[in-house]
């Protein structure tokens, strides 16, 4: 198939905050003006733009896409919002890829934004209508149940302990210290403080959970003519994956995610890569909680399925080990606004790449890395591969 | 990369609280009525006479709770109405302190997926544990529903109060 070789040229984020001054539509902007300027280029260069943005639920305004738009520089201009969920942040940035692939357009802007403190009086109030309004809800389900549900029978089926997922928590809080957007980083956080933490939904506790989160991120793409012109460092898009699993999730095997394999299996054998655990160097994949992280390394085929909890152990997946997992510090470090923190992932493998991640540059000069984001009811991923 | 970042202004509780920023609120008033649907309007009327069903595909044999009129994986309709047990065992589980806007619950909430005796393997649904200590809960563990009262029913998934182990 033709395809267009497709890069991303610039990136930029707001700070990650728990409730920001600002209107989504001015996140969208701060971040959005941000990536422009990080490649030198303006409005008039971009041929399309991509919005990524969870439910309208949270923000309380329906036609969400519309109202985001001239923050998002759509003025003018074509403009679509996907949505998968938690998952995407990472589809905004494959559906950037295919505007510019399919030789659409040469410039693709996408802006990821969520403003989650708004819903009153807790955004969980949002996610309760993703359950089924017959069978489920009249139990009276909140969203934490099906985490904790998932995180049990993974826990089970590998006999690990809470403290061994604890260590996830306290490797990606520690990381975000080092990120100047992060809202949770702390570089004194100890396995004694997750377990110590207060028990929401066991085996939950609240410092296995990432937080609600304020903020927007932003990245530049282009066709490789314009990549080359406007940057040194293009990073390339090498492959792209997504999949969808059944809505039935009471039906499914909780303890492995088959659809995180497979949409990794797509992007991987688009990138040519045939042995994951050689040819990444970086992974980022979606961490809105702790055992989630562990849960991702295994469908994404970089540890054996119930053994990456032992290389978290064993030091592999820090910032200096050698596969680092989160050098960013993730969702549960900077902080998850929910599309804004899929695509920061994202923003983390182009500054990686080029070594430009400062305090967080993680060491070797990395030459590929993978960013992951997951969502609806537990049953989608999103995968996208990145190179230099 | 602290050039990329923008600095967002960052609100406390207070700045709410002492009334330093402006904002506004609004509280949706929207009402629904769903339609149960063909399959779960079936499953909801066996509820109501106190027996679970479930749905037999033709294609790949499995006995599906939800039942449901066409399976998802073959994309056929399925066949057949199929009785099943009121029993079943706990595929996972979890003990919930909080509610959905985060206020603390006194007594925990057990939610748990049960996989129902007479589907097929791994089929389970989303109910609650009852007549249990938290503590001895554990996956594996053989439980039973506990009907409401057949006057109090109304065709419902809480016609179940909850399962309760069977031991
Ligand atoms: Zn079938």
């Amino acid at each position: 198939m033709g395809r267009n070789r497709v890069a991303i040229v610039g990136a930029g984020m707001t700070k990650f905050v728990r409730r920001a001054q600002e209107t989504g539509k001015e996140q969208a902007w701060e971040a959005a003006s941000k990536a422009l300027e990080s490649c030198e280029m303006t409005l008039d260069d971009i041929d399309a733009v991509v919005i990524g943005s969870a439910p309208e639920a949270f923000d309380g305004l329906h036609m969400k896409t519309e109202y985001l738009s001239d923050g998002c520089g759509g003025w003018g201009k074509p403009v679509i919002r996907g949505f998968v969920g938690g998952g995407t942040g990472v589809f905004s940035a494959i559906q950037g890829w295919y505007h510019i692939a399919s030789g659409l357009f040469d410039t693709v802007l996408v802006v990821a934004e969520e403003k989650m403190s708004s819903c009153q009086p807790h955004p969980q109030g949002a996610f309760i209508t993703i359950f089924d309004h017959t069978t489920e809800r009249p139990l009276g389900p909140n969203l934490l149940w099906i985490f904790a549900l998932e995180m049990n029978a993974y826990m089970t089926r590998y006999g690990l302990s809470k403290r061994d997922i604890a260590l996830v928590s306290v490797k990606n809080k520690r990381n975000a210290a080092d990120h100047p957007a992060a809202l949770l980083g702390d570089p004194h956080i100890t396995v004694e403080d997750v377990l110590n933490s207060e028990v929401l939904a066991w085996p939950v506790q609240r410092l296995d959970v990432s937080p609600v989160t304020d903020g927007a991120v932003a990245i530049v793409m282009a066709a490789e003519h314009v990549a080359r012109r406007v940057t040194s460092k293009p990073v390339w898009v090498e492959g792209v994956g997504w999949n969808l699993d059944t809505a039935y999730w009471t039906n499914r095997d909780l303890s492995y995610p088959t659809y995180v394999e497979e949409a990794a299996r797509m992007a991987y054998k688009m990138a040519g890569i045939t042995e994951p655990r050689k040819q990444i160097h970086i992974a980022e994949p979606y961490d809105p909680f702790d055992y989630k992280e562990l849960h991702h390394l295994e469908g994404l085929l970089l540890f054996d399925e119930g053994k990456a909890a032992e290389a978290t152990a064993l030091g592999i997946t820090q910032r200096d080990g050698d596969l680092p997992v989160c050098p960013s510090g993730g969702l549960l470090g900077v902080g998850n606004p929910i599309a804004a923190a899929a695509l920061m992932k994202v923003a983390e493998l182009f500054w990686q790449l080029r070594g430009e991640a400062g305090a967080r540059q993680v060491p070797g000069q990395p030459k590929r890395g993978v960013a992951q984001a997951w969502g609806d009811l537990m049953q989608v991923s999103t995968v996208i591969v990145l190179g230099v | 990369m602290k050039e990329h970042v923008y600095d967002t202004v960052y609100l406390s509780e207070e700045d709410f609280t002492e009334g330093r920023v402006l904002f506004e609120t609004w509280v949706p008033k929207a009402r629904y009525a769903w339609d149960a649907g063909i399959a779960i309007g079936r499953y909801l009327a066996e509820l109501k006479q106190g027996r679970l069903v479930g749905r037999h595909c033709p294609s790949c044999g499995r006995v599906m709770i939800p039942p449901r009129m066409f399976c998802e994986q073959c994309f056929a309709p399925t066949d057949l109405w199929v009785p099943l047990q009121d029993t079943g065992t706990v595929i996972t589980f979890s003990i919930c302190y909080i509610r959905w806007d985060m206020v603390r619950l006194e007594h925990p909430l057990i939610p748990a997926v049960i996989a129902i005796d007479g589907a097929s393997p791994g089929m389970g649904i989303l109910h609650l544990l009852g007549e249990v200590d938290p503590q001895v809960v554990r996956i594996g563990m053989r439980v039973r529903a506990v009907w409401k009262p057949p006057e109090e029913r109304e065709g419902a998934i809480t016609d179940i109060r909850y399962f309760k182990p069977l031991e």
